[in-house]
């Protein structure tokens, strides 16, 4: 059973998605999501405990040998980022019950849930795969699922949104697929570590340049780096709050990792950093998408917005830990990931208990909310201090390797353009503080505090942006061999 | 550039051509559903470029010849992979096109810069 734990990673959820549709009544597909994204978790952690203890597992499908059959292949680093998106997988999945009975007509319940496990299976799909080719099935398994959850929103511009995240999101995936086929054409190989091991030869070649570029552009895509971020900001905005909390802690990290993954590993770290300059490329970017988002996220007064382009600076935050082209760089960027995805998850959580109370989530409709909604905004004001870097939150273990590796490569001005946006942030978590515990409560006196199954997952999250803010040494201690790991490469 | 290298290399140029030719379509036009259509001609430039590099020069299709040992082959792979690629397309053609339904009920147009108008309008009132 136990050597069979990579495949059953993504079949489990796959599986259960069909299921879903056949069952008609909402809470009954409901009850089979939550079975299934927990099923995820709990696989994904032991799979993490026995690549820390054992190496690298190679899986052979059907036990076809790679590298001609399709090899899943866990090491410290895709076992990490599986346990991110499971574990957020496995939280929003109970909170969903009562925010999409209030967000999504009942008839198209249980078609949710089938979306939400396609949409995780894809995910994982992504993460766990040693095959290029396999990337893209799952990375459009999981684009599609996506884009049908978010046409699922009450606004109709959910309708827009999904539809220019489709067109954007399958640009960037053909661009993807015409760097895998010319990768293909040098090699004659699809499994990752095998390419590892053939691209060397062929390094001089102009056709592995031209796939670099046209994986690099999709991928950027896909992970919504500046400029090419525009599909992002409507599409959480009007996304169903649920969806909105899983995709924005899930999806661009996924995409990261698959930058990471391909960079890093197939095409190697001296590749990367030596010959393509990948790093003097996408530090401008990362230092632009942070300045400009997090300023952009200031003038905004729908709240979901707001933090939809403080997720793009974000985003730029684990793309400059990657830029420094270092372990300690990877270390933060790495991090990151997992500490955004709490947070984030956190911070649209709240977003949904506010929209499950008062409809809104417009900055006016929140004023004096804190004394009415104590438990909702005290958790905004936790993820939000994350979100700023405040000691004891994960935020600042994050910030503190980011500005660890900037000042390593010597880099003061990026150290301190690092603390000067963490004020930006301050400011736009702050304009929400001030609406909700400065102001009069204008509104109807029922409103009361959001249902527990609500508040309980947003809560489990915000735990953790403690809980790892405090004793961090495992986290950072997993993100390090897994930086090294992505340093070191697999090539000869 | 020699001219033996662009015939040579005519499989590359007809793959560049419907490319571009869906890029634009996919930029230039504000109706969603040509947009859509744009988007299947970009992604059908991608599966004749890799169908176009499985061909092996003198081979036959890949099915297997029994009694005969020096059969050259073109390479069945990227025919296999671009089964899968076409009906990835067919799904995103078929939600684009839905979501261009639902579109069309919610806002009454699919035309780009009418929904522009009608969103930019209710932002006002909001």
């Amino acid at each position: 059973m136990s050597a069979h734990l990579p495949i059953l990673q993504v079949v489990v959820p796959l599986l259960a998605a069909p299921f879903c549709l056949f069952l008609k009544r909402g809470r009954a597909a409901w009850g089979l999501a939550v079975l299934a994204s927990w099923a995820a978790l709990a696989i994904a952690l032991a799979l993490l405990g026995q690549v820390m203890q054992e190496g690298v597992l190679s899986y052979a499908i059907g036990d076809w040998a790679p590298p001609i059959g399709i090899e899943y292949r866990v090491d410290v680093v895709n076992a990490w980022v599986l346990v991110i998106v499971s574990g957020i997988g496995a939280v929003v999945a109970p909170y969903a019950m009562a925010s999409i009975e209030r967000e999504v007509e009942a008839g198209r319940i249980p078609l949710f849930y089938a979306a939400y496990l396609l949409c995780l299976s894809g995910l994982l799909g992504i993460t766990i795969t040693g095959d290029m080719f396999n990337v893209f099935v799952f990375l459009e398994i999981s684009s599609l699922s996506a884009y049908a959850l978010i046409a699922l929103g009450q606004a109709r511009r959910a309708l827009t949104s999904a539809f220019r995240y489709l067109i954007m999101g399958s640009v960037g995936a053909t661009f993807i697929v015409i760097g895998i086929g010319l990768l293909y054409v040098m090699t004659g190989s699809l499994n990752m570590a095998d390419l590892a091991q053939l691209l060397p030869e062929v390094w001089d070649s102009r056709t592995v340049k031209v796939a670099y570029g046209f994986l690099a552009v999709g991928f950027c895509l896909k992970l919504a780096l500046f400029p090419l971020h525009l599909w992002l900001p409507n599409a959480y905005t009007y996304a169903p709050s649920a969806v909105t909390a899983f995709m924005a802690s899930t999806a661009t990290k996924v995409a990261v990792y698959m930058l990471l993954r391909f960079f890093l590993t197939v095409f190697g770290a001296p590749f990367s950093f030596d010959v393509m300059a990948l790093d003097r490329v996408l530090l401008p970017l990362a230092l632009v998408a942070i300045a400009s988002m997090s300023l952009v996220a200031i003038f905004q007064v729908n709240v979901k917005r707001l933090l939809a382009y403080s997720s793009v600076a974000q985003i730029g935050y684990m793309i400059l830990g990657l830029s420094f082209a270092t372990v300690t760089g990877l270390t933060a960027t790495l991090l990151h990931l997992f500490n955004h995805a709490l947070m984030k998850g956190a911070l649209f959580m709240a977003m949904g208990c506010v929209m499950y109370r008062i409809g809104s989530v417009h900055i006016n409709a929140m004023a004096g909310l804190g004394r009415r909604m104590p438990w909702t905004m005290a958790a905004f004001v936790a993820g939000g201090l994350s979100l700023v870097g405040v000691p004891l939150t994960v935020g600042f273990v994050s910030k503190w390797y980011l500005i660890l590796g900037a000042l390593e490569r010597g880099w003061w001005p990026v150290a301190i353009l690092v603390l000067l946006t963490s004020l930006l942030a301050l400011v736009y978590i702050w304009r929400v503080v001030e609406a909700a515990y400065f102001r009069d409560f204008p509104g109807d006196e029922s409103t009361r505090e959001a249902p527990w199954t609500l508040l309980g997952p947003t809560w489990a999250l915000v735990a953790l942006n403690l809980y790892f803010g405090i004793d961090a040494g495992r986290t950072v201690e997993i993100a390090r061999q897994a930086a090294e790991v992505l340093m070191a490469g697999i090539g000869p | 550039m020699s001219l033996d290298l662009l015939v040579s290399h005519y499989n590359y140029w007809v793959v560049i051509f419907l490319m571009m030719v869906g890029f634009y379509i996919l930029i230039s036009r504000g109706n969603l559903v040509k947009k859509v259509v744009g988007l299947n001609v970009f992604q059908t430039s991608v599966f004749m470029l890799y169908i176009s590099m499985g061909k092996v020069s003198g081979g036959t299709p890949p099915i297997l010849v029994y009694g005969e040992t020096d059969v050259l082959y073109s390479n069945p792979l990227p025919h296999v992979l671009i089964l899968t690629a076409i009906v990835v397309g067919i799904a995103t053609t078929s939600v684009g096109l839905a979501l261009a339904v639902r579109i069309k009920e919610a806002y009454g147009t699919i035309e780009e810069d009418e929904i522009n108008a009608i969103e930019a309008r209710t932002e006002a009132t909001e």
